[in-house]
Formats: C-alpha cells, structure tokens, sequence
C-alpha cells in the first residue's frame, strides 16, 4: 500500500451519459445541498455519496452532466469533496456550470486503463492525473488561460469580486 | 480584397465581441443584448449572488422573467417562489410575463427577440431563440448573476454543424419527426456544443413555431445553439410579434455564406422521414413509430416548449377532430401559452381537443418540469410531446415517458397504443362524412 499523501484520492468510474438528472435528482432538490448531495448518482450507484471522500476523482466516459442547466449537478460533486471530473467529453452548460462553482472539469483524450478504486492525484497545475506505482501519469487537455484563471479564484463569484474590487479601486486612484 | 466567407454563429459572436471577424475556438467576451430568465432558475438563485457581489443588474430594460416552471403554485413551495419571482420582477423593474405561457414560447411570441442579437438564457432548452437568428445559449444560475452583474459572457466561438433536409416533409411528418430521428442518427452529443444550424428546403418550408420546435432540441443534441438563418417567416412573425425591423441591422445578411468551413455537414431527405417515436428513457432510442411495439398508453401528453404551441395543438386537432380518446387513457394538454391557447380557442381547436375528451391545464412547464403536483404516477406509461423522457423526469421513477409529435401523441390517445398518425389522417381523407 502507498503511504504516499499526494496519491490520497480514488478513481470512481462511470460510463457514458449520465445526465443532471442522476447528478442532482428532481425529488430532493428542496432539501438543500447536503440532502441532494446524499443522493448525487445513487441511481448508477447507490452507495457512492457514502463513499466518496475528498480527493477522489469522479472519471465518466463521453457526455457527462448532459440535460438540464441546473447547477446542483455541479455543486452536489462539489460538496462531496470531489477533486474534479475527468470525462472523454463533458455537455456544455454543466462544464460551464462546474467550472463557475470552482469544481475542475477536465476532458482527457483517453482514459487509457484506468481503474476503479485506483490511487491517483489530479494533478491541475499540469494537467495531468498522476497514478500510483510505476504507471505514467496520465495527460488532460489543457485548460484554456480564462478557465485557469476562474478555477485558481475559486470560481466565477470570487472572481467578479475580486475584479470589481480592482475596479473600485482604480477608480479611487484616479 | 472580400472577406473570407463565415458560418451565422460566427457573424453573430463577432457583433457581439466588438470585432470585424472572429475564429472558431477563439475565446471571447461578448455583451449580452439580452437576457432571459425563469422562475426557477432566476429570482430565487441570482438574487443572493447579486447581493453577494454587491451590484444591480447591467441594465434591467435588457432582462426579461417568465412564471413558468412552478405555475401555478399548487405546493406551499411552488406558490412561495412565485411570491418572490413577482417581488423581485416588481423590484428590479424588468420586462415580466407571468402566468402567460413558457419562457421559450413567451419570449418570441411577446417581441423580445430580433435577428442577430446575442441572448443568454437560464434554462438549457434556450437554444429555441435561434430559430430567429439570434444567437441563444442556456446557462446555470451562478454564470446567469454574473451575465446580470456585467452583462457580458465569455464564449469559444463554435464551429458549425449544418444539417440540410432537403426535399419535403411528406404529410403527418412534423419538426419533432425531424429533432427524435436526429438524436437517433447523430446521437445526444452530436451537436458537440458547437452550433448547430438547420437549412434546406424542408426546413424553409417549415412555420416559424415548427422551426422553433428544431432550435429549441438542439438542447438534446448537445450544442450551445440551433441556428436558423432568418428569412421573410422569421419577418413576418417577429413584425406580428411588435418587433420593429428598424431595429434588426443589416439581418438578411445573417447567413452561413457559401464556403465557409463546417466542422461537419449532414445531408437528410425529407421525403423519406417515418414519424418517429423514442423509447424510454432517452430521446436518442428513436425510430419509425411503425417499428414500435404498439405499447398501451395511460397518459398522452400535449404539453412543452417543444410540443404544445399553437401549431402543436392545430395538428393534433388534424387527428381528435370527431375522435375520442380511448377509454381508460387520460390526454392532459398544456397549451404553451395562453396567447396560443386563446388563438387555438378562436379557431375551433380547442374545443375539437375538449370534445375528444382532453383535460387541459395551466400554461406552464407542468408535468415536463416534474415539479408541482402534475406528475406520472407509479408505472404509468406516457406518451408525451415534450422534450427529454430522462428517467424520472416528469414523475415516478417507475414511469415510462415515450417521444413523439403531437399527432402521434393525438393519434396514440384515439387508439389507447402508440400508433402511427398516417393511419387516421388517411382514414379522415377517405372521408368519412
Ligand atoms: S416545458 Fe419542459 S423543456 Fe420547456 S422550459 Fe419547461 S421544463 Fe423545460
């Protein structure tokens, strides 16, 4: 066993498709972050909020977080402590939605073997998913220089409070 | 020297950004013409962020809100949101149309939209806008407080996919036909959230709400938009709607111009679409409704941005006119707004529809919101004119929701089963008296 602290997190893998539906279900959405979080893809896998811990990394083929723009989809994964999503392909408005609550979404160009329960790290700084023992790290697609720069605020509301503050502040200097 | 030849969405995203040409995979900020927002995704959730940040919005004259997910508050939770989406209208002194109908049928239908124009819209099926040439996208709450606060949004200028039908449409084969065969072929990704833009004969063939039926699942095909380059329909409908061409710019110019690059072109014949069904649970298991068990049916839906709109009701009028649902099925309509309703009312529709033995409900989202207390019982099977049949969705988890147009929905409710909608429109030319 690696007592390595940099490779504390897990693999939990899922296929294709799987929708906001499954990430943030309808019947719980009144109960608040916590209680929708407590059902975030149980319908795939109904043990995996109780088994998620922070730094594990959620892997998904292609599609992931297709159907509705709700962004609890998002901030479920958030709250659970996931480090990140790494998919083949990612639907538009929940990329653009975990990228804004400062969840890192990446997309790799192969998942390669990648496996269940395997030790990892997301490596966000370069891109990459470090595994352990003697396998190569994994490559992401690079992240274009805006979303790098949303994620490292913490996500899109820190970042326009940090750019109206710097806003304020030039004004005052003038 | 002429300019090198470009797709709509890129003539749109350049306006937008401020710049004389844009490529695709560029990023960019654009300024936001327009946005739209629900009660369910707007008030409720901007409001706090607002606050958060400390700002007003970039300029209320361009925010429009729309009751429609939680109309009509029949849960204590339901009506409480209504509440506060009616303060916060009131409040923040926006354009607000509540209880009138669906945000995506309300927005056009009330002059809000123009060619051209770049909107930004709280809800993923906001690619409906795009059948007139505008350039709209769905995003969640957080990036919607911030498109308020700034009244800008950032944008990887999309490559375009163009599907072309050409030919016609043969009869009883309509634009849902077209979106459930599509999410078949191209698959719920297909779009790549890149834009996706409609041409050919058939589709210019086609009304304005027909082609706001294609815009509108772009959303299932998974692109940011679904393009229509508007045309004298597009005119005509926006003039009805109080919009003032005066206003729209050079807009004929609006148009993917011959030999600009596609990220990929599919070539469809019209003439040779089945209607179509999608099997449970995802719109993307399509195919001829001929090759469709002929499955019982408890519940036939006629509701939906996607499939309850004026022209939606008209044709399932073509088939329930001196028709009755089957007994022991239930055919609920929700009309998709009431200027439509009231329109379908002058013209004899709906009262063809009552006669059948539909039950009509609110202009609102419904049972294809799930929200509310209109939702599918234990194992009920549905079929519906809506949308997405995501397990789940629209009820019990148990329930079973099947695609297809409003004229097989009509014609699934006559018969009890799901039944291809060709056979009654021929038995009604036959003539019977
Ligand atoms: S009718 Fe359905 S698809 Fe249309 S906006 Fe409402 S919930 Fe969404």
């Amino acid at each position: 066993m690696s007592a390595d602290k940099s490779l504390s997190g897990r693999v939990f893998l899922f296929g294709d498709d799987i929708d906001t539906d499954q990430l943030a279900p309808g019947q719980y959405m009144k109960g608040g972050i916590a209680a929708l979080a407590a059902h975030c893809l149980e319908g795939v896998r109904p043990d995996f909020a109780a088994s998620v811990a922070p730094g594990d990394v959620v892997v998904a083929g292609r599609n992931f977080g297709m159907g509705s723009s709700r962004e609890q989809a998002a901030e479920a994964l958030k709250h659970l402590g996931v480090a990140g999503v790494v998919a083949l392909s990612f639907a538009g408005i929940f990329y653009r939605n975990a990228i804004n609550l400062g969840l890192p979404v990446l997309t790799a160009p192969s998942l390669a073997d990648l496996t269940e329960g395997e030790r990892v790290h997301l490596d966000l700084d370069n891109g990459r998913i470090e595994r352990a023992g003697e396998k190569p790290a994994l490559p992401l697609d690079p992240l274009p220089d805006n979303l790098k720069a949303l994620l490292a605020d913490g996500g899109l509301v820190p970042h326009l409070k940090k750019r109206f503050a710097q806003e304020r502040q030039k004004e005052q200097g003038r | 020297m002429t300019a090198s030849p470009t797709t709509l969405a890129q003539k749109i995203v350049a306006r937008a950004a401020g710049r004389p040409s844009v490529a695709p995979g560029e990023i960019v900020t654009a300024r936001v013409d327009l946005a739209m927002i629900h009660d369910s995704g707007g008030p409720r959730r901007v409001e706090p962020i607002l606050q958060d940040l400390g700002v007003g919005l970039f300029d209320a004259n361009k925010v429009v809100l729309i009751s429609d997910h939680f109309v009509p508050g029949d849960t204590d939770e339901g009506a409480r949101i209504l509440e506060l989406t009616r303060q916060w209208a009131a409040q923040r002194k926006v354009a607000f149309h509540d209880g009138e109908g669906i945000c995506h049928v309300v927005l056009p239908e009330r002059g809000h939209l123009a060619p051209g124009m770049l909107v930004v819209g709280g809800d993923s099926h906001s690619p409906t806008g795009g059948a007139f040439g505008a350039y709209m996208f769905g995003v969640g709450a957080t990036e919607m407080a911030g498109v308020l606060a700034t009244g800008e949004i950032w944008l990887k200028v999309p490559e375009t996919i163009l599907i072309e039908w050409r030919g016609r449409l043969s009869d009883g084969v309509t634009a849902k036909d077209i979106m459930l065969a599509l999410c078949g072929r191209l698959g719920m990704d297909g779009g790549k959230y890149q834009a996706v833009e409609y041409a050919g004969e058939a589709i210019a063939a086609l009304s304005m709400q027909e082609r706001m039926t294609l815009s509108n699942m772009a959303a299932e095909l998974g692109g940011q938009a679904g393009l229509i380059a508007p045309d004298g329909v597009t005119a005509a409908f926006l003039q009805d709607a109080g919009s003032d061409p005066a206003g729209w710019g050079d807009w004929q110019s609006l148009r993917t111009d011959p030999g600009a690059k596609l990220l990929e072109h599919h070539i469809f014949e019209a003439g040779d679409l089945a209607p179509q069904v999608a099997a449970p649970h995802s719109p993307a298991n399509s195919g001829p409704v001929g090759d469709a068990p002929a499955t019982p049916v408890d519940v036939a839906y006629l509701g939906a941005c996607t499939g309850a709109k004026y022209q939606d009701l008209a044709n399932a009028a073509r088939i329930l006119k001196g028709r009755r649902v089957a007994s022991g099925v239930e055919l609920l309509v929700a009309p998709a707004s009431r200027r439509d309703q009231d329109r379908a009312a002058r013209d004899g529709i709906m009262a063809v529809l009552e006669e059948a033995g539909a039950k009509l409900l609110p202009n609102a989202c419904g049972i294809c919101a799930g929200y509310g207390t209109a939702r599918l019982g234990e194992d009920v099977t549905c079929i519906s004119s809506t949308a997405r049949n995501f397990k789940g969705r629209m009820g019990a988890a148990s329930s079973k929701v099947w695609l297809g147009s409003p004229l097989t929905v009509a014609a699934s409710a006559v018969a009890g089963r799901i039944t291809d909608p060709r056979l009654m429109l021929a038995e009604h030319a036959g003539g019977a008296a």
